[in-house]
This record gives structure tokens, C-alpha cells and sequence, in this order.
């Protein structure tokens, strides 16, 4: 681990009722590294995300978040909209875009935490606004050219294939100028062509920008060849921290994946 | 063949059905029945063609075909024809002028129609934003109409103000209710929404019925003046004529409003709301605050129209507020389409005069309402317009185009 940390979580607890979804997880992101976090289904990996994000209050532990000063904020109680303008962006596991919407306004929703206008400067379309509002669109067209997907900038989002649903969340939330964006399965549903794109797409936005990147992946071969680091879950505790090198020889994980032999 | 069997079945059993009804008269004094066949066959046959077309557009819908398409040539000649600046900026000013002329052409009761229906334009669109853009399903929406309008018929009554203060006083008073209504009902949605606020109206009205020392109880409050004209004395005629200005005025601020704010930071972030809550949180938009500008901003219109409303009659009373209004101006947004301006328009315009010029039928006013609903949401469950894309300039593809 190297770096400037980006995301530090200490010992994070989660329950829901009897339920101890989250227990003890600890996990820090760097400047410039792509960590998986890969675990059994049900093992707190998408939990773990709501927490981190706001959707959830952690029961217990603390996430801090790291702005390019270097200086932390702690993340715990406060609201998803408020976590999203410290610097953190998500895409969901079930894809949540906004249907009903074009794709450059699903992008430019992601810009809302970057902009300003009000009802009345909105009434008013001061010089101001709309020169704001000009600077957003062409930001989000660009945003949309780096994800391939320009051509579609005016389609109705829902009427997007699946993964180019998948890359429009992606752009949606690089729009709120992320320092950390975490991504929720990003090729669930995708074919080996698409997840080698999507693989590609992932290390230049890492390239591209001062940014940490942490993802939920099934898709093993993506997250050996893709991840610097990757933490392994299992009920809700970490079991394994390392290269993928080292995840792939670590015996806990072969036994979570693959189940103890009887012999 | 099967088809005209199915229908043929319909109509007989419809037939059955109103037998009791349509097809036998009692004569209670000569104590004998009369059996009205010639009414059932009509009946039968009505029925029997509309259930032919009934399946037919099913068939059709089924299919995913559109129920009715215009010859692409007409539909080309006519998008050419529409696209045209100078066109659109004739028909423009051609409505404009006819709007303005309307008074000084038309009758007085035509005058009064039209009022009412702008009154209604006004109150539509700003439900259309809670609505239509927001997503969030009030059906108390006639509550803020109401304080609108006690606001100004109340604090004329107590300290003689006059409709040009009570306009902003009344409206703000209205937003302070619809963000006092906003704080507790923030986290609910969908139907439980629906709920809280249909209370609301109901509690809103009840209390105007019921606090007599206040409000008058069911007698209301009467002798509202009409607005002012730098204190020139008009007779009615001549009042009426100024409201109608007043309320058009009124709605052509609203129509740039709304559709300003609509194509708007803040109008996007209402969108987004209204398609997926939690992912428009994800993104960094602030939904309490965005909730509640929504709510106030919708209710300050229904204060705005409330104030004019009661200027206009010069009376007002619970029994203008009920929860049928509420439902009107809801369906004026759900048949003209969510968070279409154009649409709500003119759902409001249909909803508002046809039943004023229809009066023949005012008998079956409440059934064709009915009729058009369930048809509207069967077959175009979208509205009147729907699907309206925002015009926006990229300069990297006009770039790209000058090159």
C-alpha cells in the first residue's frame, strides 16, 4: 500500500436487526489504485457500499474520506447528497439511471453538486446561469465521449442497451468529479467483449484523473488482471487482504470459494 | 369471424344487463309494465360496434401499433411546415392577438369561461411541478387554492387590504403552508404521500367550514372587491374584462416560469427525483431541499390563483374547495401529460370549457369524464403529450458542423 489514502475505513459494523451484516471491516483506497472487494453472494459487499455511501448508517466504526489537501472528513451520519459533493460517486448494482431522461440529462443530474443555480437565477437566466449551464452540457458531452456514447447523447436513457446502461452510470457519476467512485458490479450482464472494454474503460479513467477506484466484481479474470489490491468477504468480515497474487494462494479463500474438502 | 361473434356476445349480454333499466317502464297507475325493445335494439346494436372497435384498437395496441396514424406524407409536410420559424412565430402571434381580442369580441359569459379555465391553466401547472416534474402525488393540491383565496377575502375583510398586496401576501402564506406540509411528509412517497395530503385538503376545508369566527363557517366570506385599477370605478362588465387580462398576464408568467425552471439545474435534479430517489440522492442532489422548493414553489401558484379566484367572484366559501377539484386539476396533469406544459395546458383548456359547451349533455358530463379517463389510460397511458426532448446546443457538434 502506497500512496496518498483516499478512503479509510475503520472496523465498520453493520446489523440489521439480529442480523450482523458488516463486522469489523477495515479497507483504505489510495491515490491512483483500483481495489476489488470479492466475496461470496450475501457477504456485505453491496451492504458495505450503501454504508460508505450514506444509504445506510454504519452501526459502529468510522469512514473517512480524504480530500486533495489531505485533510479528512469523517462520512458517518451524514447524507448521501452531502457524501457525493465531499468527492464520493457510485454506479448501483441494478442499474439506477433515470429512465424517463435523456442521456446528457441523466449525465448533467451528476453535475448538480457542482453547479449553483437557484429557482430564481433559473427564472431569472441571468448571463451567469446559463453560461453555467452551457460549461455543464459541454462537460457531460465530453463525459459522454469518453464513455463511447456520444452518438446516443439525446436517446431516452431507457432505451439504451444494457451496457451501454452499465457505461452511462459510470459517466453519470464521474460528472460529480469524484476523488473516490465506487463501482457495483460494473460487468454483471456484460459479454467477454464488453467486460474487456469495460476493463479498458476503467484503467483510463484512473489514468485520466486523480482518483481511487474500488469495485464489487464476480467476474474473476476482470478483477485479477484489473485490481491493484483486492480484499475478500466473507459474512461480513474481511478474510483476506493482498495482490491478486496473494488472494489467489490464500487458503481462506479457496475455502470460501470453493468449499472445505471432506479428505 | 370469431370477432364479430365476441362483439355479438357483448351486445347480448349488455342487453341483459340494462334490461331492468333501459327496457322496462313502470306505469304505477294503470299497474302495467311497458316493454321498451326498440330502445334495448338500439342499444345492442351501439354496443355491438363499439365492441368491434374496442377489440379492434386492442388488437392493435396488443401489436404495438399506434391506434391512429397519420399519412406519414401529411405528418412530413406538417413537421416541415411547423419547423419553419416564421410559421411558428405567425401561429404564435395569431393566438396571442385572439387572446387578447377575446373580451372585446366575445361575450361576457365567454369572458367568464375563459377565466376560469386560465384560473385552472395556472393551478394545473403549478400541481404540474410536485406532479408532473417531482413525481410526488398530492391530492390536497385545492388547499393552498383555498388559503389563497381566504388570504384575500380574510385580511380585506379585517384590514381592507387590497388585491395587489394580498397577491404576494396570499401566495407566500400558501408557500409557507406547503413547506409546513412539505417538513413532515418528506420522507414519504407514492400512495402513503397521496394520503397525507388528501387529508390535508380535507383538514383545510373542514376547518374553513367549521372556525365560524374566522372564516365565516359555510356562509363564507362575501363583498371581496374586485381588483383595483388605479382606483377607477369599473361596472362589471368592464371588471371582468381586467381579471381577464389579469389571469392571462398570470398565466404567461407562469408558462415562462415553469418552463424555465423545468429546463433548469433544478428542474433536472426534480426529474431525476421522480424517476429514481435514491440514485438522484447517490448523485449529489439534495432531495430534502429539492422536495421542498418543489413544494412551496407549487403551492405559492395554487395561493396566486386562489387570490384571483376570490377577486374575481367576490365570494368565496368551503364549497369551491372540495376534494373534486383537486382531482380535476390532478387529472388536467395526468391527461396532459407528467411535466408537459403544453399538455397540461391543454387537458386544462378540454376539461374546463368542454363541459361549458356541452351543456346538452350535461347529464352525462360526469360519464364521458369518466369514459375519457379510462381510455386515455388504457390506450395513451402517457397523456395528451408526452416524450418532448429539451433543445440543447453542444458546442463540440457545432464545431464539428462548421468545419
Amino acid at each position: 500500500m502506497s500512496g496518498q489514502p483516499v478512503l479509510v475505513v475503520e472496523d465498520l459494523s453493520r446489523s440489521f436487526g439480529g442480523l450482523r451484516a458488516l463486522n469489523d471491516l477495515s479497507l483504505t483506497t489510495c491515490l491512483g489504485e483500483i481495489v476489488a472487494l470479492i466475496g461470496p453472494n450475501g457477504a456485505g459487499k453491496t451492504t458495505f457500499f450503501n454504508c460508505v455511501t450514506g444509504i445506510y448508517l454504519p452501526s459502529e466504526g468510522q469512514v473517512w474520506l480524504y480530500d486533495g489537501d489531505g485533510d479528512k472528513a469523517l462520512l458517518n451520519g451524514r447524507k448521501p447528497h452531502a457524501i457525493t459533493r465531499l468527492g464520493m460517486a457510485r454506479t448501483f448494482q441494478n442499474i439506477r439511471l433515470f429512465n424517463e431522461m435523456t442521456v446528457l440529462e441523466n449525465v448533467m443530474v451528476g453535475r448538480h453538486c457542482r453547479t449553483h443555480a437557484g429557482i430564481w437565477s433559473a427564472c431569472r437566466r441571468d448571463r451567469a446561469t446559463m453560461e453555467e449551464e452551457q460549461q455543464s452540457v459541454d462537460l457531460c458531452y465530453a463525459l459522454l465521449e469518453s464513455v463511447h456514447l456520444a452518438d446516443l447523447w439525446n436517446e431516452t436513457a431507457k432505451n439504451l442497451a444494457y451496457g451501454a446502461q452499465r457505461r452511462l452510470e459510470i459517466a453519470r457519476a464521474l460528472a460529480t468529479e469524484p476523488r473516490m467512485l465506487l463501482l457495483d458490479e460494473p460487468a454483471a450482464g456484460m459479454n467477454p467483449q464488453e467486460t474487456r472494454e469495460l476493463e479498458i474503460l476503467v484503467r483510463r479513467i484512473r489514468e485520466e484523473r486523480p482518483i481511487s477506484i474500488l469495485l464489487i466484481e464476480h467476474d474473476m479474470s476482470m478483477v485479477m488482471s484489473l485490481s491493484d489490491r483486492i480484499y475478500v468477504m466473507e459474512y461480513g468480515t474481511c478474510i483476506a487482504e493482498g495482490t491478486p497474487d496473494e488472494v489467489r494462494a490464500n487458503p481462506r479463500v479457496i475455502k470460501a470459494y470453493l468449499g472445505e474438502s471432506d479428505a | 369471424m370469431d370477432k364479430v361473434g365476441k362483439a355479438l356476445l357483448v351486445a347480448i349480454w349488455f342487453m341483459v344487463l340494462t334490461l331492468p333499466v333501459m327496457g322496462i317502464k313502470l306505469n304505477l297507475l294503470e299497474n302495467r309494465i311497458l316493454w321498451r325493445f326498440d330502445r334495448l335494439l338500439w342499444l345492442g346494436l351501439g354496443t355491438f360496434f363499439l365492441a368491434l372497435l374496442w377489440d379492434w384498437a386492442f388488437s392493435r395496441k396488443a401489436r404495438g401499433l399506434p391506434i391512429m396514424r397519420l399519412p406519414l406524407a401529411l405528418k412530413d409536410n406538417f413537421l416541415v411546415f411547423w419547423s419553419n420559424a416564421t410559421v411558428r412565430r405567425g401561429s404564435a402571434g395569431i393566438l396571442a392577438l385572439g387572446l387578447l381580442a377575446m373580451p372585446l369580441l366575445c361575450s361576457f359569459y365567454q369572458t367568464n369561461i375563459m377565466i376560469s379555465a386560465m384560473l385552472y391553466i395556472m393551478l394545473a401547472l403549478g400541481l404540474n411541478i410536485v406532479v408532473g416534474l417531482a413525481g410526488q402525488l398530492v391530492l390536497g393540491y385545492v388547499a393552498f387554492y383555498a388559503i389563497g383565496a381566504y388570504c384575500y377575502g380574510l385580511l380585506n375583510q379585517a384590514f381592507g387590504l387590497g388585491f395587489w398586496t394580498c397577491l404576494p401576501v396570499g401566495g407566500i402564506v400558501a408557500a409557507l403552508f406547503g413547506l409546513g406540509l412539505g417538513f413532515p411528509v418528506l420522507r414519504l412517497r407514492g400512495d402513503y404521500l397521496a394520503i397525507v395530503t388528501l387529508g390535508f385538503g380535507e383538514i383545510v376545508r373542514l376547518a374553513l367550514l367549521n372556525w365560524t369566527s374566522l372564516t365565516g363557517g359555510p356562509r363564507g366570506v362575501s363583498d371581496i372587491p374586485r381588483p383595483g385599477l388605479f382606483g377607477i370605478e369599473l361596472n362589471i362588465n368592464e371588471a371582468t374584462i381586467y381579471i381577464y387580462y389579469l389571469a392571462l398576464l398570470a398565466v404567461a408568467i407562469t408558462v415562462v416560469v415553469i418552463s424555465r425552471l423545468k429546463n433548469s439545474r433544478v428542474g433536472l435534479a426534480l426529474q431525476a427525483l421522480r424517476e429514481d430517489e435514491i440514485a438522484c440522492e447517490a448523485m449529489g442532489v439534495n432531495t430534502t431541499r429539492v422536495k421542498l422548493e418543489a413544494f412551496a414553489l407549487s403551492s405559492l401558484w395554487a395561493g396566486f390563483a386562489g387570490v384571483i379566484f376570490a377577486a374575481r367572484t367576490t365570494f368565496i366559501n368551503p364549497s369551491s374547495f372540495t376534494f373534486m377539484e383537486s382531482a380535476m386539476i390532478l387529472s388536467m396533469v395526468v391527461l396532459g401529460g407528467m411535466g408537459s406544459i403544453t399538455g397540461v395546458i391543454i387537458a386544462a383548456i378540454i376539461l374546463i370549457l368542454a363541459p361549458e359547451y356541452l351543456r346538452a349533455f350535461s347529464e352525462y358530463r360526469m360519464l364521458i369524464f369518466g369514459a375519457i379517463m379510462v381510455i386515455m389510460m388504457i390506450f395513451r397511458p402517457q397523456g395528451l403529450m408526452s416524450g418532448e426532448k429539451r433543445h440543447y446546443n453542444i458546442t463540440a457538434l457545432k464545431e464539428a458542423g462548421e468545419k
